[in-house]
């Protein structure tokens, strides 16, 4: 794609979200304020209804994600905003999305925890509750960008796979990255593709919206008001949608939730690379510390050091097999993360012999100095 | 003796609101006596006599409970949520689409306890919801406990030796946070429930209907009757008009104990979603403009 074709503007990474949410379709919005995410809403306010889309504030962030799900389910490409307080409050929601195959997407503005913590400072500490936030066994989509020209991308991807996958998908962006501004181009119309869900064909008569055997695993989503009378509920239900309690109805809808996503991971999952072929330390890092990654393994490089760079940008469902790949001849990893050390467990799972984890909490970034003795410091040992 | 057997079970099977229920799910999960088949059919007769209403074209939505497993018998759209969200999955639903008609049913735990603050701020924004609120005065699907509409002095599980906290008269507060249309009835008035949901549903604006119902499995055992009619019988005799209760300007001590049905209020209201149109249509051709444009951060920096 050529620049010159592009619509070249100086954002925020919270504008160019909203941008890129407006050029996935996104035709209803439903929030509440919080810090750092209440530009999103306040843009959205001004924008979706000059576009004769739905755009509203409702009264907390339970009932924000619960209008969304009833708006995706009236056949909206539908989302909301918040930050880790507010995720903290949609997580029963965010089951009952996943329960019913809902599609939608919830950005989360990171900010330090726990409780009101840092409210206007950079963390990513709600990394596992983005997996393992509601109850239940289940499995979902998360992309963190490091970039304000990939929180326009990232944010296009995250409502294509919701709409593919029938499935909530959390874009963890974070303080820093919603609140810098740098460079975005914003290719006309037509130019990323934009994926729309399926709805059935036809009336039948033995129509099943929760068909266990559809093409993909997904089946195709009847819109309230298209004829095909369908029951939606958050309880265990068969593949006509009605509530069981029957032992083999609810494994094999949990296995097929699961497996709906896990059998995507190569389709979903997008790595960023750097350095690997003779690493003999790889620098494991998401988010914002990346940049301050890749700019140590370049210092380290230009000092003969053997050091790699791997960033994550889908985090969820983690792509441990793809990442084993990647890591299999470097001994030493070492993992960065805004927070007490949450996608370091997952690391570890990669059976490296070595996996050293920097932290940073307070509210601060990494500096490519700090990262480059500790790499000095890792490679010594 | 055959043919008349199988006419009558002909005549059975041709029960006037039979085509808009789902036959294959009967029998309801409800209990014996419980007043959630009263007011399904009443409200589905409603549906039966407004002619141009499109069943195909309606989305029933309910929260966690008794009167939330309503919806999954209904042969139409519908969505069993998470425990007192129904209204704003409705008001998400009614929003995006606004040519939906949008029911809500549920109890009094859901509707007014956990869901108290949306069942307000949906009549706050006037939209255009119907909610039917089956009051059975306790928690019955979890077996029992007092809910914000318990009688004072009510033994429930929970309030073993007697309710001590006040209760909740939703009907009169919704009416003053917002709400077009606003009525209670109990069970034993079928047929005004079904002219209350009949205008509830031509209704524009946020329309609430409460029925207080029998629960003789868990609220009746312990206080009125485990019998139903008796506990029908006991709502009847405890009730009083509402009408009367403002003609003879009777206050709260005069009412204690009682219920006050009838209608609370039935008012025309500017609605959210026409609003909404109007708004989308106004910034189209130039007539609404936003009214504070937002200062760009960077100006705002470079002017510090």
């Amino acid at each position: 794609m050529l620049e010159t074709e592009c619509k070249r503007l100086f954002l925020s990474g919270n504008e160019a979200l909203c941008e890129g949410a407006l050029y996935a379709g996104c035709d209803f919005y439903a929030g509440y304020p919080i810090t750092p995410a209440s530009e999103i809403i306040e843009i959205l306010s001004k924008r979706m209804p000059a576009l004769g889309r739905v755009s509203m504030q409702l009264e907390d962030e339970i009932s924000s994600l619960a209008a969304v799900i009833g708006a995706s389910l009236a056949g909206a490409k539908a989302m909301t905003a918040t930050s880790g307080p507010g995720v903290s409050l949609m997580l029963e929601n965010l089951g009952l999305a996943v329960m019913c195959e809902v599609p939608l997407v919830i950005a989360n503005i990171m900010r330090g925890g726990p409780s009101t913590g840092l409210p206007t400072k950079p963390a990513q500490g709600d990394v596992m509750q983005a997996r393992y936030g509601s109850h239940g066994d289940y499995e979902l989509v998360a992309l963190i960008p490091n970039s304000v020209q990939e929180s326009f991308d990232l944010i296009i991807e995250a409502f294509n796979i919701s709409e593919m996958l029938r499935t909530p998908v959390i874009l963890l962006s974070s303080a820093d990255v919603a609140h810098m501004r740098e460079t975005v181009f914003i290719p006309e119309e037509g130019t990323i593709p934009v994926i729309n869900r399926r709805v059935p064909s036809k009336v039948k008569t033995d129509f099943k919206p929760f068909d266990n055997n559809s093409p993909d695993l997904v089946p195709p989503m009847p819109i309230f008001g298209s004829g095909y009378n369908t029951h939606y509920t958050g309880l265990t239900h068969d593949e006509y949608g009605f509530p069981s309690d029957d032992p083999v109805v609810h494994t094999k809808l949990i296995e097929r939730l699961k497996n709906k996503i896990t059998n995507k991971l190569n389709e979903i999952t997008k790595i960023d690379t750097k350095y690997l072929e003779d690493a003999e330390l790889i620098v494991i890092s998401y988010g914002s510390p990346s940049r301050a990654a890749l700019q140590a393994a370049m210092d380290a490089r230009d000092e003969g050091l053997k050091v790699g760079y791997i960033r994550l940008i889908t985090l969820w469902p983690f792509p441990l097999k793809i990442l084993k790949k990647l890591c299999e001849s470097a001994n030493k990893l070492l993992v960065l993360e805004l927070n007490m050390g949450q996608i370091v467990n997952q690391v570890r799972l990669l059976g490296n012999e070595n996996v050293y984890f920097y932290p940073k909490l307070g509210g601060t970034l990494y500096t490519p100095n700090e990262i480059l003795s500790e790499i000095r410091r890792c490679l010594k040992k | 003796m055959m043919e008349t057997a199988q006419k009558e079970t002909k005549e059975r099977e041709k029960h006037p609101l039979q085509k808009y229920f789902r036959k294959e799910r009967f029998p309801t999960m409800f209990c014996p006596g419980c007043g959630n088949g009263i007011v399904m059919s009443a409200v589905m007769r409603a549906i039966d006599n407004l002619t141009h209403f499109n069943v195909d074209n309606t989305v029933f939505v309910s929260g966690i409970g008794c009167a939330g497993r309503i919806p999954g018998y209904i042969l139409a759209d519908s969505i069993h949520t998470t425990h007192g969200r129904a209204i704003p999955v409705a008001t998400g639903i009614k929003m995006f689409n606004p040519d939906l008609e949008v029911i809500v049913f549920g109890g009094d735990g859901d509707i007014t306890a956990i869901g108290g603050n949306h069942l307000l701020h949906a009549a706050r924004r006037h939209i255009d919801l119907t909610v039917v609120c089956v009051n059975n005065l306790n928690y019955g699907l979890t077996g029992g406990q007092f809910s914000p509409t318990t009688p004072v002095g009510a033994s429930t599980y929970t309030t073993p030796y007697g309710n001590i906290e006040g209760f909740f008269d939703f009907a009169e507060l919704i009416s003053l946070a917002g709400a077009a249309y606003s009525a209670r009835w109990t069970t034993n008035h079928p047929r005004r429930i079904t002219k209350s949901v009949e205008k509830a549903l031509l209704k524009k604006g946020f329309a609430y209907v409460e029925v207080v119902s029998q629960c003789p499995t868990s609220f009746g055992r312990h206080n009125v009757s485990a019998k139903p009619k008796k506990f029908m019988e006991w709502l009847k005799s405890n009730s009083i008009h509402v009408d009367e209760v403002r003609d003879k300007c009777m206050t709260k001590i005069d009412v204690e104990g009682k219920l006050v049905i009838g209608e609370f209020i039935d008012v025309e209201l500017p609605e959210l979603t026409e609003e909404y149109k109007k708004l989308i249509e106004g910034i189209k051709d130039g007539t609404i403009k936003a009214k504070k444009p937002r200062l760009d951060w960077l100006e705002l920096a470079i002017r510090a």
